[in-house]
């Protein structure tokens, strides 16, 4: 386990993971449910358990679409695509850690992708 | 801000207890056996609402060098709401001491369950030890009422 | 002059062995005042009391320091010896000198020092002690009870059982409360209304036993043993007197479409109305917002059918005063509003309901007459979804904190009726965790699981959505398979978190009772005075206090009983006499005192004075009820011209303390 990615991962996304109850109505109201590998509630429940390079080469990282119902729904508050996506940055930060190059974007642009994975996805890039 | 090095001297410290909460956690920290130091005497008020900031006021003038309030813990009182008056009471006194050149450290206010002994005797050392470093107390005191 | 003794104690070897008791006894003596003063080895035993008692009639003292452990242990031992003895009791005080002293200390001359500086203190103080007489009250025998549900209505039989009279105040027009609604109780299953009907018709046949229904407390003033209570009795537009309970009104009312809230609004009532067949009182209510006749004066139907003439379209409002010794709360709970739980689809899809309107779905006197179907097509379900935890358990911005406690029980208990009824009905629960703790409980579920095969799913549900089918699609997660379902349901059931009813706040305000932040009434002490209120004389039961289940709520019923015939068998109670007072002639009414007091003890009158030049002016002064402080001292200090002071702990005797300390 490694503290300091736990707390970078919590800091960058000022989430409390141990307000977690597990009731799971994050990845049930998941929309990218069965394309993940790990779903929402795994992703609070790892990174509370510091098993975070894991979840850092899992594709799941790239199949959340920041789509925000999981934090909407959460009746504890807990900000489940918030951690998802600090892992997301996690992943990114390290150097030469780009999974896409910002070319290769505008092929991907798609004019049903919601603006929020777009600018997800852009966030990517902006260091 | 000068600090005093003479481990010998020995602060006067007053402390008000309520009568539910701090009053009894003192009686635990005896009961207990917990040590702190003998510079501290303990008044019995009903409610730590009961501290009147003359107390404080006359204490120091007598020549006290440190007063501590001690009362339920927020929203434990044992009348309701009379810790809430005094925090907000004495917030405004200790922030006019220390407008007035009265150290900070000489005044506390602290919330003591009746439980917590441990706690009661662990905040009396701390501040006797923090009154200790200021030295003795010579703004607020009012040399006519020295002892001849 | 003041005639003062000091007894120092050894306690055995506990105080001799660190502080140097002959040197206190005897630097003591010498303080101004002090005629006699003794060191002894138990004073709080009979010789050690005896010495303290002869010393007092001997010397003829008028204050008495005893340098002993601490005043929470023996202050009342030598309050009750120096009584004995002929001294006001008041005139006592104790100087700890063990708990505060030698048991913390190790250095015997230090301890022996701060020893006789905490004797000089009491000393000090003792001279400025003031005798007191503890005050006393008389006590109405006569309790109100507020709210009229199964807490309520066991509480006034208990009360009554006893032998004093109780007054039931239900802001409904019938009492029976939520229980009334209920089908089947868990663990046992037997029928509700089987158990309580009998008890509501108890109540109302009690010849001590007074129910104000459609009734609300408008105000309360007075204090433990002496409550005067105006109480609101609503217009119902029938003279309750007369109405026999016929039902004729409530068949030929032309207006037949009023939402029926006993039915959960599921089905309609008549404007005018009985709310059930074994409602007690059994009196029928004109709902105003519905009639005709009271809304346009076109009508009149009820008044021509009724055969003893009861209507009276031209009733007002009412209010009655009452004096009481004892006050109960019992004004329960009620299902939140699941409004802003849109993923639930509650207010898009009929066939989305709570709990409570399943309960009226299934019971024989409800809706279908105890047939399950579905509200909105009639039709019979075949798949049913039941979610826990909708709005409990959550965070403060989601809904409530708490767990409501009674919805894995109730759940169950739906999930086993469903399926021993309609066995070709497959049922769905989704749960965090299953809190099953109570007699029999726990077996109760897993008989669920076991006995009646219903699919306990761990996880929660995150979106219901109803298709255009008529179907409700469901979708899940389940955790331990860790997969996401899709159930194709024809209904689903929202187990609601439940709440304090919205009458506890204001009624909380009134009766200067604590609440915590949501809204539930705060017990004096959360384990030992579970049944009552900080305020004295007012006492909790049922839900109004936390979650509960029947079982519960009866035996804290009874418990608040049992507290509140306590207080009615007192024919006076004796009060603390140290309260605060007020100097009236240093008094200016600014009312600073009123605003901090936490009980309402402070009041204003308007008293006459004699001036110097001889003319007599009307000033308004404080005035402190001594029944009702409880002696805090917070208005000593709010009081910005010192006409405030605490008996027993008074600003002179305070400061007193402080200068022998600081001398």
């Amino acid at each position: 386990m490694n503290k300091n990615l736990k707390e970078q991962v919590l800091r960058s996304s000022g989430a409390n993971v141990l307000k977690c109850m597990r009731c799971g109505k994050c990845s049930a109201t998941c929309p990218s449910y069965d394309e993940m590998e790990y779903h929402p509630h795994q992703f609070v429940y790892m990174v509370e358990k510091g098993d975070i390079e894991t979840l850092m080469k899992s594709e799941s990282l790239y199949r959340c679409l920041t789509c925000f119902a999981c934090v909407d729904r959460c009746p504890r508050g807990v900000e489940p695509a918030k951690v998802v996506e600090a892992v997301r940055l996690a992943a990114v930060r390290q150097q030469g850690g780009n999974r896409l190059s910002p070319d290769m974007i505008p092929d991907m642009l798609d004019e049903d992708l919601p603006q929020q994975a777009i600018v997800t996805a852009l966030r990517k890039y902006a260091k | 801000m000068q600090v005093n090095d003479n481990k010998d001297f020995q602060p006067l410290i007053v402390a008000f207890c309520c009568n539910w909460c701090s009053y009894a956690g003192a009686d635990l920290s005896g009961t207990n056996r917990l040590n702190y130091p003998t510079n501290v005497k303990i008044i019995r008020v009903p409610c730590s609402c009961r501290v009147n900031p003359m107390f404080i006021l006359r204490a120091f003038q007598r020549g006290a060098d440190g007063v501590i309030l001690c009362g339920c813990h927020p929203g434990d009182c044992h009348y309701t709401s009379g810790n809430y008056f005094t925090r907000r009471r004495m917030t405004l006194l200790f922030s006019m001491l220390d407008f007035l050149g009265i150290e900070r450290d000489r005044t506390r206010v602290e919330w003591v369950s009746a439980a917590e002994g441990a706690k009661f005797a662990a905040t009396m050392n701390e501040f006797t030890e923090a009154v200790r470093k200021l030295g003795p107390n010579r703004r607020l005191e009012d040399l006519r009422c020295r002892k001849q | 002059m003041q005639r003062i003794g000091v007894f120092v104690c050894h306690c055995g070897t506990n105080i001799a062995a660190t502080v140097d008791v002959k040197t206190v006894a005897e630097t003591l003596g010498h303080e101004p005042g002090v005629v006699i003063s003794q060191d002894y080895q138990y004073m709080c035993s009979e010789s050690g009391q005896n010495l303290v008692k002869n010393a007092i009639k001997e010397h003829n003292l008028t204050g008495v320091v005893i340098c002993s452990c601490s005043p929470r242990m023996h202050e009342n031992t030598f309050r009750k010896a120096a009584a004995a003895a002929g001294l006001n009791p008041y005139l006592v005080e104790i100087a700890n000198i063990r708990e505060q002293c030698s048991w913390i200390h190790k250095d015997i001359a230090t301890a022996t020092e701060k020893a006789i500086i905490l004797g000089r203190a009491a000393v000090a103080k003792v001279h400025l002690n003031a005798p007191l007489t503890a005050g006393e009250s008389p006590v109405v025998k006569r309790a109100l009870v507020i709210g009229g549900g199964i807490a309520g209505i066991q509480t006034a039989l208990d009360i009554a059982e006893a032998g004093f009279d109780v007054d039931i105040v239900e802001k409904n027009p019938t009492i029976g409360g939520k229980m009334a609604q209920i089908d089947k109780t868990f663990p046992t299953l037997d029928c509700a209304a089987c158990i309580l009907t009998p008890k509501m018709v108890e109540a109302s046949q009690n010849e001590h036993i007074t129910i104000h229904s459609f009734s609300e407390v408008a105000e309360v003033k007075g204090f433990v043993g002496n409550f005067q209570v105006k109480i609101k009795k609503k217009a119902r537009f029938v003279d309750e007197t007369k109405c026999t309970g016929c039902g004729l009104c409530t068949e030929k009312c032309p207006m037949k479409k009023v939402p029926n809230e006993f039915n959960m609004g599921l089905d309609n009532r008549t404007a005018i109305y009985i709310p059930f067949a074994q409602a007690v009182p059994k009196v029928a209510t004109i709902d105003p917002n519905y009639c005709m006749m009271l809304k346009n004066g076109k009508c009149g139907v009820c008044s021509k059918v009724c055969s003893v003439g009861a209507i009276d379209y031209k009733q007002q409002d009412r209010f009655i005063e009452e004096k009481y010794g004892a006050i109960v709360v019992a004004t329960g709970f009620n299902p939140i509003k699941l409004d802003k739980y849109d993923e639930f689809a509650y207010n898009q899809c009929p066939d989305v309901v709570t709990s409570l309107e399943l309960e009226r779905l299934m019971n024989a006197a409800g809706p279908n007459g105890g047939t399950l179907l579905r509200p909105s097509d009639k039709t019979h379900p075949h798949t049913i979804v039941f979610v826990q935890c909708v709005g409990s358990r959550c965070d403060d911005s989601k809904g409530k904190p708490y767990c409501s406690k009674i919805c894995c029980m109730y759940t169950a208990k739906h999930a086993m009726l469903i399926r021993e009824k309609y066995p070709d009905t497959e049922v769905y629960v989704f749960y965090i965790d299953v809190r099953t703790p109570g007699k029999n409980f726990d077996e109760f579920y897993r008989r669920a699981v076991e006995q009646y095969n219903v699919h306990y799913i761990k996880g929660m549900v995150g979106k219901v959505t109803p298709k255009s089918d008529g179907k409700i699609d469901v979708q899940a997660s389940d955790l331990l398979a860790n997969e996401q379902l899709h159930i194709n349901a024809d209904m689903v059931v929202l187990a609601a978190a439940i709440e304090p009813d919205k009458t506890a706040r204001p009624l909380a305000t009134m009766l200067t009772t604590q609440m915590d932040t949501n809204d539930f009434f705060t017990e004096a002490h959360p384990k030992l005075r579970p049944v009552e209120s900080a305020t004295a004389g007012i006492f909790l039961s049922g839900a109004c206090q936390g979650p509960k289940d029947i079982p519960e709520t009866v035996a804290q019923a009874s418990a608040a009983a049992a507290k509140a015939i306590g207080l009615l068998c007192k024919n006076s109670i004796t009060c603390n006499p140290c309260v605060a007072h007020s100097d009236e002639l240093m008094c200016n009414g600014c009312s600073s005192c009123e605003k901090v007091c936490p009980y309402g003890a402070i009041t204003y009158i308007d008293k006459e004075f004699r001036m110097p030049d001889r003319t007599t002016k009307v000033r308004r002064v404080a005035s402190v009820n001594p029944a009702v402080c409880q002696g805090c001292g917070a208005c000593t200090v709010a009081c910005p011209s010192g006409a405030m002071d605490l008996n027993g702990f008074s600003n002179s005797q305070i400061m007193a303390e402080v200068d022998a300390i600081c001398k």
